[in-house]
């Protein structure tokens, strides 16, 4: 069975800088409407299908709040 | 949120109150995944002065030595000197490093105590609201200088290396990876170490120095204005002018470590360094 990527955004922890969709080279990430528990908008996955786990989100997330689990697809 | 902050993080010091943005928060991850690559967590001791950076350390559950603005580097020679099976590493904003802490940088450089000093740079004094430093650039608006600042910067990495350095690296928060990478070298490194790190601070130099507090903005301009060393080894003063050049700058291997030098002495009952240990440092 295909292992899917699942991209979560710890909505305890962020703070809404957008650093990780501006360092996503696959346009996975966009702003929500969702607020996190300081106020700010949160980031969500919204094509984790073309995420070629660079984790770019990961290592640049000032607040640790971006986790990427699973396999790349192949695509 | 992530597994290695849930592994490294000391939880009772959450939430982390860096600004929306700061470079600062990609650097504890930097630091999480080189201790954590190291698996040096139960050796590391850190320590740091005052200003938002110096938090960085604090956040990691770990030895830390939370200390007095400026005074970062003469307590880490101290624990290093009493300890020094432990990996010491230091984290200094510019102002603290440069400023009121400059003198300590440079005699700790000169005597090539083995410890890894990481200067978080953000061109300006971030937490006391945005006032000049020694590293803000030249005619750079900030709080004490609305006008425009008539001073010249320092050169971090270039006072470092002048004064003893033997290990000098330049990165900034938009080459988190690379910044990983030189933690761990500057650690293994035998020696003073010196790691500047540009950072960036939407609040304070964003607002003041850059008209613009937008973090993707900030991180932007750092990654397009990023030079390897050996780009630039190539490129002409003129075409230099407003680059950041990063990489690892300088390194020298071998030169005698003062923590060596004093227990040799300690335990030469009195007859001195050997004369082999004289021969083999000059």
């Amino acid at each position: 069975m295909e292992e899917v990527i699942r991209i979560t955004v710890d909505k305890d922890y962020c703070k809404g800088c957008n650093l990780c969709i501006a360092n996503c080279p696959k346009g996975v990430l966009a702003p929500s409407q969702e607020r996190g528990k300081a106020g700010f908008l949160v980031p969500e996955a919204v094509h984790p299908e073309a995420c070629s786990r660079c984790l770019n989100c990961e290592v640049t997330c000032p607040d640790f709040a971006i986790v990427v689990e699973g396999e790349a697809n192949e695509k | 949120m992530h597994p290695i902050a849930e592994k490294y993080l000391r939880k009772s010091a959450l939430p982390q109150f860096f600004c929306q943005g700061c470079g600062d928060g990609t650097i504890i991850t930097a630091l999480m995944r080189t201790v954590d690559d190291l698996g040096i967590i139960d050796q590391v001791a850190f320590t740091s002065g005052i200003g938002c950076c110096a938090w960085i350390p604090v956040f990691i559950n770990a030895d830390c030595l939370h200390t007095m603005h400026g005074r970062a580097i003469p307590v880490a020679t101290a624990l290093k000197l009493t300890d020094p099976k432990r990996k010491v590493m230091v984290f200094a904003g510019d102002g603290d490093c440069m400023g009121i802490g400059g003198n300590h940088l440079i005699h700790a450089a000169r005597r090539n105590v083995d410890i890894t000093v990481v200067m978080v740079n953000n061109a300006i004094y971030g937490m006391t609201g945005g006032q000049t430093a020694p590293t803000t650039p030249h005619h750079a608006t900030t709080k004490t200088t609305p006008m425009g600042n008539v001073e010249f910067p320092f050169d971090a990495c270039e006072v470092a290396k002048a004064a003893g350095a033997t290990y000098v690296a330049r990165w900034t928060t938009a080459h988190p990876r690379q910044l990983t990478s030189a933690m761990k070298e500057a650690i293994n490194h035998k020696g003073f170490a010196f790691i500047e790190v540009l950072s960036q601070c939407p609040t304070q130099s964003g607002r003041m120095i850059y008209g613009n507090s937008d973090p993707v903005a900030m991180f932007n301009r750092y990654k397009e204005t990023s030079v390897s060393v050996a780009r630039a080894g190539k490129m002409s003063a003129e075409e230099l002018a407003g680059k950041i050049v990063v990489g690892k700058l300088h390194q020298i291997e071998g030169r005698a470590e003062l923590c060596d030098e004093v227990y040799a002495l300690m335990s030469s009952g009195g007859e001195g360094l050997s004369a082999e240990t004289k021969v083999a440092s000059n």
